[in-house]
């Protein structure tokens, strides 16, 4: 007669994770600023947006003199700080959760994550970069490509 | 040993990745497209104004190659891209902090909807008549 095992005989114990818990709440912060950032991001890009394509001649409008024009005003360099790092953050942390979801194996997730966390560096110091230590009368340029308080 | 286990149970794909489908996947899937796309463009977006920074003509010249009707309806995608991705994103935060959010998460898609038609109704004529060279 053979045996039958009991069906609620106790499971052999699976496995356990290394951690049982992520250590800290910095997905709980990452969760929590994306709904932050995003409510601003909303305000300094439709601004951003308006300022650019709709108001006066639009799109057409956009050469040096028009940036210059507005970086010469802390206003806007302000404005367009926040607007890169809030937004490179915002982009990067959402890019980010799309590769834990996507990118199963883990070599593919590391490079994948990599590469991203490098572009965010270099983006942003670059951008910051430009903001900061733009001219918006280079010596040696046409006058005629400058924006008019240059020579004034 | 157990080890026959029936294909299905150990293939890597799911049988079917329509999630619940509907509108709440929809939405998050549009959600996800959109956020990529904006995110691809903003990398762009920062080399190319950080051309201001070697010279004018620098800059003019590659803004330039942007002012042409195809480079005009990608700017008109892009904010489409954006304004839903704004819009869909209040609606995800009154998902999460509203205590009737998720009651409402698809009567919310519609009012997304319908704000994103009325806005893009402001913005298209005005960029297209820019674009296109119209008054």
């Amino acid at each position: 007669m053979t045996t039958i095992a009991d069906p609620k005989a106790p499971r052999p114990p699976k496995p356990r994770p290394a951690r049982l818990t992520t250590r800290g709440n910095t997905e709980l912060y990452g969760w929590v600023f994306m709904r932050a950032s995003g409510v601003v991001l909303l305000v300094l890009i439709f601004g951003h947006l308006f300022v650019n394509l709709v108001a006066g001649e639009g799109v057409t409008a956009i050469d040096f003199g028009f940036v210059a024009g507005k970086w010469a005003s802390p206003f806007w360099q302000v404005w367009d700080l926040l607007m890169l790092w809030l937004a490179m953050i915002h982009g990067t942390n959402g890019v980010r959760t799309i590769i834990n979801d996507y990118a199963e194996r883990d070599g593919v997730r590391l490079a994948l994550k990599s590469a991203l966390y490098l572009a965010f560096v270099l983006v942003v110091v670059l951008g910051t970069l430009v903001i900061f230590t733009f001219d918006p009368c280079p010596s040696g340029s046409p006058a005629d490509l400058l924006p008019s308080f240059c020579t004034a | 040993m157990p080890d026959a286990l029936p294909a299905s149970a150990t293939r890597k794909v799911p049988a079917g990745t329509l999630y619940r489908g509907r509108e709440g996947m929809w939405s998050w899937v549009a959600h996800r497209v959109t956020g990529v796309a904006i995110f691809f463009f903003l990398l762009v977006h920062v080399l190319d104004t950080s051309l201001v920074r070697i010279s004018p003509e620098a800059y003019n010249d590659v803004i330039a190659t942007y002012k042409n009707p195809i480079m005009g309806l990608g700017e008109a995608g892009l904010v489409a891209a954006i304004v839903f991705h704004a819009y869909n994103g209040i609606r995800i935060i009154l998902v999460d902090f509203w205590s009737k959010g998720p009651k409402y998460q698809r009567v919310m898609l519609w009012v997304v909807m319908g704000l994103f038609v009325v806005t893009m109704a402001g913005f298209l004529p005005r960029h297209l008549m820019h674009v296109f060279g119209g008054e």
